[in-house]
């Protein structure tokens, strides 16, 4: 039972100090699951990162459920990744409730306008960043633009271009290494 | 029965956004277009939030939009939907690690997913600036599109962009402190 409370405790902690998630997350898991707890490798630790990258859903997510599982199986997956995402679940109920009664003020109506301008370089920034690690060559240039075109002008579920992708990039895959072979 | 609507929405987005953060965006104006449960300008609003509090973005906005369309019990709903595919997936693959990791047809389809999830993300970052940076309600023809322009809004945008430039470790949540105080100030949105 020691440990299920270890894995809450310490991944609850994780998430009550990191913003933004990701990398950001790398050095704290770094000092308090490798270093701290001795629970993995740096090695490994590594490799769920890179994993948690190409896998559906958040990485810190991805790479709490990891270690939990690693540690004790599917209970330790489900206490390590509630643990995490506990404190945004306490944090955020209590904003979004605070919110929700300021919502109709003027000064937060201006402040909340001043600060979608600073969210849309955000996401400017993001996306360039993005591109640099996602935009390889000519065809994945091709799928960024046509998804980004589409999207922006066409009222389609994001589901249907995801999978589209992953379909013409194992196509894609197939193809060349047929094609390296003759 | 929106608690499970709320489930089954944030599952698919939970299951379909790779690359953490931002991905879950796209989802989330798909989301609100469909069910009407929160306007685009709330995303933009969540996203702000998220970012300026621990935890890790995707989760936020999770619990954030299950809050904002249907209480404490929502954002419940929400939040396990949410991280219900990750746990499925990361079992199944910590099960087969070595294999998935050099498994030619993983590497092909994230090779085609990574640059889509790039533009949708920019698709939805469009949408953002539409509705931050433009008077859409002043529209009058090509011929006078400037009158759509938000000066103040934009010569903001100038100014975090070229902070964000010039110091790039600093926090995202300083910028938008910075874009709240300007929107306070200089009364943005008129109110």
């Amino acid at each position: 039972m020691k440990i299920y409370w270890e894995l809450f405790s310490t991944f609850f902690r994780m998430g009550a100090i990191t913003f933004g998630g990701g990398y950001a997350m790398l050095p704290i898991l770094q000092r308090e699951v490798v270093d701290g707890k001795g629970w993995c490798t740096n090695e490994e630790l590594t490799d769920y990162f890179a994993i948690g990258q190409c896998t559906p859903g958040i990485i810190a997510v991805n790479t709490a459920t990891f270690i939990g599982y690693k540690i004790k199986g599917v209970w330790g997956a489900l206490v390590a990744t509630y643990g995490l995402v506990a404190p945004s679940f306490i944090v955020i109920g209590v904003i979004a409730a605070l919110l929700q009664n300021f919502a109709s003020y003027a000064l937060v109506q201006n402040a909340f306008a001043g600060i979608r301008v600073a969210v849309t370089v955000l996401i400017l920034n993001a996306v360039v960043k993005l591109l640099k690690s996602s935009v390889v060559d000519k065809l994945t240039a091709c799928l960024f633009a046509a998804v980004a075109l589409a999207s922006f002008f066409l009222d389609l579920s994001p589901v249907l271009f995801v999978l589209i992708a992953g379909a013409l990039g194992v196509a894609a895959k197939v193809l060349w290494k047929g094609a390296a072979k003759k | 029965m929106i608690f499970l609507q709320l489930f089954w929405e944030f599952f698919k987005t939970g299951l379909f956004a790779v690359g953490g953060g931002l991905a879950t965006l796209p989802f989330l104006y798909d989301m609100g277009e469909r069910t009407g449960w929160f306007t685009a300008h709330q995303v933009a609003d969540m996203l702000a939030v998220s970012e300026s509090t621990p935890g890790p973005i995707g989760i936020n906005m999770a619990v954030y939009t299950g809050y904002t369309s249907a209480g404490p019990l929502g954002s419940l709903c929400a939040l396990v939907g949410i991280v219900t595919p990750s746990i499925i997936v990361i079992v199944i693959v910590a099960a087969f690690l070595k294999a998935f990791r050099n498994n030619h047809y993983v590497e092909g389809a994230f090779y085609g997913i990574r640059p889509a999830s790039t533009g949708l993300i920019a698709a939805a970052g469009l949408t953002v600036a539409i509705g931050a940076l433009l008077k859409t309600e002043l529209w009058s023809g090509w011929e006078r599109f400037w009158t759509v322009l938000d000066w103040k809004a934009l010569a903001l945008a100038a100014v975090i962009f070229a902070v964000s430039k010039k110091w790039k470790k600093l926090h995202p949540v300083f910028l938008i402190l910075i874009g709240a105080v300007a929107g306070a100030v200089f009364r943005f949105a008129g109110a």
